[in-house]
């Protein structure tokens, strides 16, 4: 028997690809709960600590210890299947998942197998304008393992490495796992639909305050499962997964490569063979995870050390009735509310923006006020500094206060701006930054009349154009009296003495 | 040999407490003890005199300072070595965990410590407690002090040689299959599996976690209530430990009466296979129950038979995964490790030579037993099977309030006659596997010597779940009664083992 | 006929990272055989409708709270490891990237 050599095959274009094969997707969420302590133990659960600072001998799987649940995981997961409209199962068991690896300290997984703690859901997800219902298969409750760090070798990758260096403290971190039913019909849409659905996702468990769902960090990281049809064929190919995709962005790009590897794997008379795959961010396409000489068998059996798990009714219930306002609903009435059209909704949404926004309305602005600062003069800070909006060193209580002063006509928009640049520079709170940098509207009305009065007696070929009914002409004057003013005179103040004094009014 | 070793530990802690003797001074007379004779019994993995000597002065400084102390407070206890220890190695037999430290203490070595008792040292036993006559174990087998060619049960035979031999009054065990009540049988001793969750598993190195229960061993049964009740209770560290009070087991030793209780004779465990003065004793002491007021039926518990191949799957399959943490990462033997092999090389080679054939038999048996496409056929059949079984256990304690067997076919068999036979092995624990699979308590006590070899045979008392009170309540009314009967304890019959010179 | 064959049995050892030689794989394959064919009575009795029992006792919900518990050391951790370095116990290179 020969030994096949591996073809070479070229990727199609992704628009001929879709013109000719519909694409299957299912998508495997991983998300670790915000719990304080470890799924089984009492450990830390603290990103970044020092290695093997949180480990016990529980979560190191020393002989003779034992796994205990923490409730909050439970109430964590129970939550994420309420939202996902799920129904949360009568009675169900962990189970073990058996196979060794240096980074799972018992060498199983304590899992769940054949009865997930929540079942059949779905999550609604728009793109340009159109409603995705993704179905739900399930959701459990799992350990997560611990890191990796591999010595030896080029890169520090897994391969031609010497040797590796474990890391325990995430072995045992609360790990929820997300599975949807097959995700068919989005055609050409399906990269943007997978992004939409993780992103979906991470602000609905983002909202229930059960996880940071930090996809950079690890905290939430998706599988990507795609397969290809031919069109008009009624029976679904060969999938591949994609492990551990670790950006939305990611996810889309994983999901368009894959496409065109597939189609230009089957259009040349190819087969594909199922099997894991690596997203290289670099490239932006996937790699062949090393294919395995035999089939796993996780022999699952029901976990032994750990009690069947029996949710009452009225602990659901009672998690029910904490559930805050979801995405999707809020986004509804946020529209309402403040009057978006739907593409300037998905613009705050896609900024981060919702809660800073809605924040400053709640501390006293209007909301057409509290937008404006918040998409733009402050996006266009924090894009200059490359931060996240939400990471920029301004709290909505103090945007809210420079708006104040501004309807209080104390500052203009140029002013405020001033103050926006002053608290995010670390001079204090907007009243001090106005304190310090002596940033007051000219409200004297003395004051700014002799500003005018000078203004009229220095322009007065432009006076008189007012005068005579060009009214438009006024304009020029204002400038000159915030010009006199260094912008600390009102204009519309400015504007309306302009137009009493020059008959006008 | 000091006259302070040949007494139980309710009399050891009285004698301490009344500062008659001091908790060093037993303590010395048990490590001379073993050193006299535990080369010839081989009862012991570790014994560390000085740091055992130690443990005993803190105990008498506590009580001269006044410390309120329980009833064992100061008595020594031989500790079977699938307990975690701090302050000894820990190796449940086996070669792949040779020299390991834990940096834990089990609860039950916490309780035991917590009680005043004194950790004379780690006992023997098959490797991972998978057999019935410790010649598992890596590190060479024990030997029944009633014959030293002879094998004194197993998996916690180290305990019960100790016990026996007079090396410690009291020994720790733990039960998956019969590991206590069997060699508690074959030496002549009480042994006791308490209803399963009624005492703390953790820290308890797993052999099958659904089954695994920890123990006494006593020469008396009143000294293995108190031993039960001193670290049992409800451990929040282990999720199938039961919140509930501790059964009155001390009580029901001191009680012992059977007057007025139904006693279920099991019809299934008796017959081919069983050696005849085996079951001559034991139908004397049904004859013995009868006559000291108790009502005795013959109980019919069908599924008991299937309980051995139910056994053989369940506790294989759990075992497979229990066993894959050994794997040279974290801890324990490390094979091959040349720099050139990869971990999955490692880890084979590691386990291969660090785990005897015994405990390979049973991965590569549950293994089998859970793959994909026999799962249903094998560990789902036996699961139903333990339904079976708890039916029958259910149904006769409707119709009686104990229920009764010989604890082990035979009489201790000579080491090596069934070492390579795994299957005659296997027979050992044909009567003491239903209360595993059901969780229920059942205790072997001494019922006499068989007729064709003079070697004590064992009576097994089983009672519902948490009902462990009424199995101590029959096994005292039995001792005290054959006591009468034979002018003394049983074990006072054993041949005398002389300090070896 | 025998329950299990000896590629079955070499497959079993693989899956349970056990490196067996070609003597012992022969002496288990035997084994194997008597003591799965023996066991295998289990499917005499149990009628489909026989719940499974998978815990000896019907516990159920057992939780703790989210609270922490002292950690060991790391010192503690790494003592037993058969090889550390850099705070991390040492392994073997790892073939793969996931089991």
């Amino acid at each position: 028997m020969s030994v096949e050599t591996p073809m070479k095959y070229e990727p199609m274009r992704y628009a001929e690809a879709l013109a000719r094969f519909e694409p299957v997707l299912g998508i495997e969420t991983h998300i670790e709960l915000g719990t304080v302590s470890k799924m089984f133990c009492g450990c830390r659960t603290v990103f970044g600590a020092e290695p093997n600072t949180q480990v016990c001998p529980v979560c190191l799987g020393l002989p003779g210890s034992l796994p205990v649940t923490n409730r909050a995981a439970i109430e964590g997961i129970i939550k994420i299947g309420l939202a996902l409209n799920c129904d949360i199962v009568e009675w169900c068991r962990f189970a073990r998942k058996n196979y060794f690896y240096p980074d799972m300290p018992k060498n199983y997984q304590i899992s769940q197998y054949d009865e997930p703690l929540c079942v059949d859901g779905h999550l609604d997800v728009e793109v340009d304008g159109e409603t995705y219902r993704i179905e739900i298969e399930r959701v459990h409750m799992e350990e997560d393992t611990g890191k990796s760090l591999h010595v030896g070798g080029e890169t520090g990758r897994i391969h031609g490495a010497d040797y590796s260096l474990v890391d325990y403290n995430r072995a045992g971190i609360p790990l929820v796992e997300i599975v949807t039913k097959p995700i068919t019909a989005t055609g050409e849409k399906a990269p943007l639909v997978a992004r939409a659905y993780a992103a979906e996702l991470r602000d609905l468990v983002r909202s229930l305050g059960v996880s940071d769902v930090r996809m950079e960090q690890g905290s939430m990281r998706c599988d990507v499962n795609v397969s290809l049809m031919p069109r008009g064929a009624d029976q679904w190919g060969t999938r591949t997964e994609t492990k551990n995709v670790n950006s939305l962005r990611s996810v889309e790009r994983s999901v368009r490569s894959e496409i065109e590897r597939q189609a230009g794997v089957l259009a040349a008379g190819g087969r594909i063979t199922q099997e894991t795959r690596h997203f290289q961010e670099a490239t932006g396409t996937t790699t062949s995870g090393r294919s395995k000489e035999e089939a796993q068998d996780y022999r699952y059996f029901p976990e032994p050390d750990l009690i069947p798990m029996a949710p009452p009714r009225e602990w659901v219930e009672e998690l029910r009735a904490t559930l805050p306002e979801l995405p999707a609903a809020r986004r509804r009435r946020v529209q309402g509310e403040w009057g978006l059209t739907d593409l300037e909704l998905r613009d705050v949404v896609n900024a981060g923006a919702l809660d800073l926004i809605e924040d400053t309305i709640k501390a006293g602005a209007d909301a057409g006020a509290a937008r404006k600062w918040w998409m733009n003069e402050l996006s266009r800070r924090a894009t200059e500094q490359s931060v996240e909006l939400a990471d920029l060193p301004i709290t909505p209580g103090q945007v809210a206060r420079v708006q104040a002063m501004v309807d209080a006509k104390e500052l203009n928009d140029k002013l405020a701006r001033k103050v926006f640049e002053g608290v995010l520079a670390g001079e204090g709170g907007p009243d001090e930054v106005v304190a310090a940098r002596g940033l007051k509207v000219v409200s004297d009305t003395g004051a700014l009349e002799a500003i005018i009065d000078q203004v009229i007696a220095d322009n007065a070929d432009a006076a008189d154009k007012v005068r005579s009914g060009k009214v438009a002409a006024v304009g020029a004057l204002v400038g000159a009296v915030m010009k006199a003013s260094r912008g600390q005179a009102d204009a519309a103040s400015a504007r309306e003495l302009l137009l009493k004094k020059l008959d006008q009014a | 040999m000091s006259e302070l070793i040949g007494k139980g530990a309710a009399e050891l802690g009285e004698l301490i407490a009344s500062g008659e003797t001091s908790a060093e001074e037993v303590a010395a007379a048990h490590l001379d003890r073993i050193h006299a004779v535990d080369a010839e019994v081989h009862a012991f993995l570790h014994v560390d005199r000085e740091g055992v000597l130690a443990q005993a002065r803190g105990i008498d400084e506590r009580r001269a300072a006044g410390e309120e102390l329980g009833p064992l407070a100061g008595v020594p206890v031989a500790h079977k070595d699938v307990f975690t220890t701090k302050d000894m190695p820990t190796t449940a037999g086996s070669k792949i965990l040779e020299g390991w430290r834990p940096p834990y203490d089990a609860t039950v070595t916490a309780r035991l410590r917590a009680a005043g008792m004194v950790i004379l040292g780690k006992t023997n036993m098959d490797e991972f407690a998978m057999g019935s006559s410790t010649e598992n174990s890596a590190f060479g087998p024990s030997r029944n002090p009633w014959d030293l060619t002879r094998i004194p049960g197993g998996s916690s035979g180290g305990s019960s040689a100790a016990v026996a031999a007079y090396e410690a009054p009291l020994g720790t065990g733990t039960d998956t299959g019969g590991s206590i009540r069997q060699p508690a049988a074959v030496t002549g001793l009480v042994g006791m599996k308490p209803t399963y969750g009624g005492a703390s598993r953790y820290g308890m190195i797993a052999f099958a976690s659904s089954l695994d229960t920890p123990g006494p061993f006593a020469r008396n049964v009143l000294d293995a209530a108190l031993m039960q009740a001193a670290f049992s209770g409800h451990d929040p560290m282990d999720s199938t430990s039961i919140d509930a009070p501790v059964p009155p087991v001390v009580e029901a030793a001191r009680r012992a009466d059977v007057n007025g209780l139904r006693v279920g004779v099991v019809k299934e465990f008796a017959g081919e296979g069983y050696q005849p003065g085996v079951l001559n004793r034991f139908n004397e002491t049904v004859e013995l129950l009868e006559s000291l007021g108790a009502k005795v039926v013959e109980v019919s518990c069908p599924h008991f038979t299937y309980a051995m191949p139910a056994y053989y799957l369940i506790a294989p399959s759990e075992c497979s995964s229990n066993l894959a943490r050994f794997d040279a990462m974290r801890f324990g033997l490390r094979v091959g490790d040349d720099g050139t092999r990869s971990a999955e090389e490692i880890m084979a080679l590691t386990r291969a030579e660090g785990f005897g054939p015994e405990v390979k038999r049973r991965i590569m048996l549950g293994t089998y037993a859970l793959s994909s496409g026999y799962y249903d056929a094998y560990y789902g059949k036996s699961q139903q099977v333990r339904t079976l079984i708890m039916r029958d256990f259910e149904a006769a304690f409707e119709q009686v309030d104990v229920l009764i067997s010989p604890t082990t076919p035979t009489t201790a068999f000579p080491i090596g006659e069934r070492a390579d036979d795994p299957m005659a092995m296997y027979l050992a624990d044909l009567c003491t596997i239903p209360a595993n699979l059901s969780g229920n308590p059942a205790i072997s006590v001494p019922c006499g010597l068989a007729d064709e070899d003079g070697l004590p045979v064992g009576v097994q008392i089983m009672a519902p779940v948490l009902a462990d009170d009424r199995v101590y309540r029959v096994g005292a009314a039995l001792e005290k009664a054959l006591e009468d009967r034979w002018g003394g304890p049983l074990l006072a019959k054993a041949p005398k083992l002389e300090a070896g010179e | 006929m025998s329950a299990i064959t000896r590629a079955e049995v070499a497959h079993l050892a693989r899956l349970s990272r056990l490196a067996l030689g070609e003597d012992e794989l022969d002496h288990l394959a035997a084994q194997l055989d008597q003591i799965i064919s023996a066991v295998a009575r289990v499917q005499e009795v149990a009628a489909e409708d026989i719940p499974p029992t998978s815990h000896a006792l019907p516990l159920t919900n057992v939780y703790r709270a989210d609270e922490n518990r002292p950690s060991l050391t790391p010192e503690q951790a790494l003592a037993a490891a058969p090889a550390a370095e850099q705070q991390r116990f040492r392994v073997p290179r790892i073939l793969d990237e996931e089991a």
